[in-house]
């Protein structure tokens, strides 16, 4: 299990790589736990990506009973989304792509 | 006559006035009955003589007494309308004026006799209604009694025709009343009135909505299992609780307070970052963003191929692919490279310091290329690390030799990052730097083992016995004496020190060992003290020894001479020479083909040598350091991707790919099958070698020329 630190470094990373405009973390019920974008926009995505997020859990269960979703990545023009579904939590990300 | 009297009293004066003295009969006969007729008046007049006297004409003596003046006075009566009992002034307050007001005119009406009658006028409304509602009941009656109403039909045309009528309509009526029910005399109207219905009016109000969120879930066949499956889970759960609880101490209860105390504290952010999915989850959302930062080179990594290949045949390059840095490094060298065996991407770089005097911690990283830019585990060691290897089955051990002389194993999948076994100073350490190790295959017992090899002039054996390092000198690496200096004092074995060794992939028990002073050693896992051969093959230190993947005899040797070197393990001579320029850091073979090696220098050169294509000259040389004065001091190449990656002593490690001259396969004549596998390998290694070698038998010094080469190509 790694520690607290080690965790928290990697948040710091992710936030400090490159491209990323912000980093969220929601529980299961949808309420941010953690944030690095403000209070409006947080909310915004939390309520979004999480209903998104159990559709498309669905998707993938449906097709094949012992799938788990595993990652989701939405691209649009400006910017990407990837969400990463935990069992309790959901980790979502917004990056401007270097490709772009 | 009393009366009579009464009547000549009046009478006493007739002659003034018949009607004065009619006037004065209510003064005069007070006290008498008043039989006072007109009749008697003239009739009984009496002449006037009888007046004079008082009494003459029986007055009463309780008569009042009047003198005549008296008696002859008019007094006016008049005869009004006016109700004496009514009021003379009735006085009323007027709300209007506020004030009590005089009413003018007073109601006069005097009631004496007031009684309801139930008759009704025959011509008013109610007695037409009663007529027709009684003729037609005649009629109905009439039917049924015939002979009366003839008899009353007669009758009517008598003068009594009206009364008999009547008559009739009230038999008729007597006669039929009993029979129906009478009605109502008084007349009986429907009394409706109608309240006066207030306006309703409408009164709203509005409210802030609620706001309003929906939640719906869907349901299919897996959540319902999920869900059972939970349950079940709990369930063995609770089960093992409670079977756990029966053995709990004191001590335990008291551990679990603090437990419990500790968890109220923690909130939701503190929760999810211990919790082992969080960090997994981390891990693949940066690789994800990693992905996209590194976008280009990821594709590169996959799709590029040089195009400018197919117009130099003779030549290849290397494309920059990643850079891998860490900060923590910096000041480090690349000591050592090495691909885990069982993932394809993961590796791992040992750092340390060549320099002697500066000699500090050192550490070695795990990288995956998925995540170029963190390393996936770091391990911190006292001492430089100087070399690496990971267990070709199990692929989370990783044995190193340390600057320090000490070996370990490490087990990277341990959270712990101490390693599992550690050699101590009792335990048989070297007493110099460990140059490098090697995972063996595990012995009779199946104890793990690996070999080291250190300045120390000592090749060490070490198996892991329960839980316990055990060492086994295998060989000692004796110099050769040089002859002088055996006359005085006791002969004194001094070892070599070896800087690397490699074994035999075909044939285990068989290893070769570079030393510092240049030399080459065959040895055998068998023989410890005696080297099976020994080869001069350098002036200066030998960094790497490397058998060929393929072909069991060759070998290629690089050293700080500047030259890199190809042997045949059964001659003394090299094969090959090639001289680099600068001190050659590490020679490498392809996995993918028994001709193509790799070597880089001390000048931030990477070479890559194909046999096949051109035996002289390297097919590709190229500067990939960045920064001048770089040395790169490792190399190595990847199993499956055609990936170089090369550390230098700046910490940093480039990753290259190699372009498709690089990795060429023999051109195929048209018809022939493509030939595949290590025996093609082989067989086209032989072909070079035979070709070089023909010049060689002529001056070769072994025997059994013939019977070697054929040796060789059998095998």
């Amino acid at each position: 299990m790694a520690s607290q630190n080690e965790v928290d470094d990697m948040i710091k990373r992710i936030q400090a790589a490159k491209g990323v405009q912000g980093l969220i973390i929601i529980d299961s019920e949808g309420i941010p736990i953690r944030t690095s974008m403000d209070n409006e926009t947080t909310l915004h995505y939390a309520a979004l990506i999480s209903q998104l997020t159990v559709h498309a859990k669905r998707v993938v269960r449906e097709l094949d009973p012992s799938q788990e979703l595993e990652q989701l990545r939405l691209r649009s023009y400006k910017h990407e989304i990837i969400v990463a579904p935990e069992s309790k939590y959901i980790m979502i990300v917004v990056q401007v792509p270097e490709a772009l | 006559m009393p009366a009579k009297v009464g009547a000549d009293k009046k009478q006493a004066h007739p002659v003034v006035g018949g009607a004065a003295a009619q006037r004065r009969l209510s003064q005069s006969h007070r006290g008498s009955t008043g039989d006072f007729r007109d009749d008697d008046q003239e009739l009984g007049n009496m002449p006037a003589t009888y007046m004079g006297e008082h009494n003459l004409f029986g007055r009463q003596d309780d008569q009042l007494k009047l003198t005549d003046t008296e008696l002859n006075e008019e007094h006016t009566r008049i005869l009004t309308a006016r109700n004496p009992e009514a009021a003379e002034n009735i006085v009323r307050f007027s709300h209007k004026e506020r004030m009590f007001k005089l009413i003018p005119h007073v109601d006069q009406l005097a009631v004496h006799f007031q009684l309801d009658s139930n008759l009704v006028h025959k011509d008013s409304e109610d007695g037409k209604r009663q007529l027709v509602h009684d003729t037609e009941d005649q009629r109905i009656q009439e039917t049924e009694v015939t002979t009366t109403a003839v008899d009353q039909d007669g009758e009517v045309k008598t003068k009594e025709g009206e009364e008999d009528d009547e008559e009739k309509a009230k038999k008729t009526t007597a006669s039929t009343g009993k029979a129906k029910k009478l009605t109502n005399q008084f007349n009986f109207s429907e009394r409706a009135s109608q309240t006066y219905n207030n306006p309703s009016r409408d009164r709203e109000t509005f409210v802030e909505q609620t706001p309003r969120a929906t939640i719906s879930d869907n349901v299919s066949q897996w959540s319902i299992c999920d869900a059972y499956n939970e349950d079940f889970e709990q369930q063995q759960k609770a089960k093992e609780k409670e079977q756990k609880k029966v053995s709990v101490k004191k001590e335990d209860e008291r551990k679990k307070k603090f437990v419990v105390a500790d968890q109220h504290t923690v909130d939701d952010m503190t929760k999810f970052t211990r919790s082992k999915a969080a960090s997994i989850s981390l891990k693949i959302l940066e690789r994800m963003i990693n992905q996209n930062t590194f976008d280009d080179i990821a594709q590169d990594f996959k799709y590029w191929e040089d195009a400018a290949d197919e117009y130099r045949e003779q030549e290849g390059s290397l494309l920059p692919l990643w850079l891998f840095q860490y900060s923590m490094v910096k000041k480090l060298a690349c000591t050592n490279l090495t691909w885990n065996t069982h993932y394809n991407d993961l590796f791992a770089v040992a750092f340390g310091s060549y320099d002697f005097l500066k000699q500090s911690r050192g550490m070695f990283v795990i990288y995956s290329l998925k995540n170029p830019s963190f390393p996936e585990n770091i391990f911190q060691t006292e001492s430089g690390v100087m070399s690496l290897d990971f267990h070709p089955h199990y692929a989370n051990l990783l044995c190193c030799g340390f600057y320090d002389g000490s070996v370990a194993v490490y087990n990277i999948a341990d959270e712990n990052k101490q390693p599992k076994y550690h050699s101590t100073s009792r335990n048989g350490k070297h007493t110099d730097p460990v140059w490098q190790v090697c995972w063996q295959k595990d012995d009779l017992d199946n104890n793990l083992n690996f070999y080291s090899v250190s300045s120390d002039g000592r090749v060490v054996c070490w198996t892991i016995v329960k839980n316990d390092l055990m060492y086994t000198d295998v060989v000692q690496l004796k110099l050769e004496k040089p002859a002088s200096q055996s006359e005085e004092g006791i002969p004194l074995a001094s070892l070599g020190c070896g800087t690397c060794f490699d074994f035999n992939k075909q044939q285990d028990y068989l290893f070769i060992v570079g030393t510092e002073e240049g030399k080459i050693h065959k040895c055998s896992k068998s023989y410890n003290n005696q080297f099976l051969d020994t080869f001069d093959a350098h002036h200066m230190a030998v960094y790497a020894v490397r058998w060929n993947k393929f072909h069991s005899k060759i070998f290629a040797s690089c050293s700080a001479d500047w030259t890199v070197k190809i042997w045949d393990i059964n001659f003394k001579d090299p094969l090959f020479v090639y001289d680099l320029g600068s001190p050659v850091g590490d020679v490498v073979w392809a996995p993918y083909s028994s001709t193509v090696f790799a070597a880089c220098t001390a000048d931030g050169k990477v070479y890559v040598f194909d046999l096949n294509v051109n035996k002289y000259e390297p097919v590709c040389e190229q500067i990939v350091v960045q920064k001048k004065r770089t040395k790169l001091t490792h190399i190595t190449l990847n199993q499956r991707y055609p990936i170089l990656l090369a550390g230098d002593d700046r910490g940093n490690v480039i990753s290259l790919k190699l372009s498709p001259n690089l990795r060429k396969k023999p051109k195929v004549k048209k018809g022939q099958e493509v030939a595949e596998g290590p025996e093609a390998e082989i067989a086209k290694l032989e072909k070079i070698l035979s070709l070089i070698r023909d010049p060689d038998d002529i001056k070769s010094k072994s025997l059994g020329q013939q019977g070697t080469t054929t040796s060789i190509t059998t095998n």
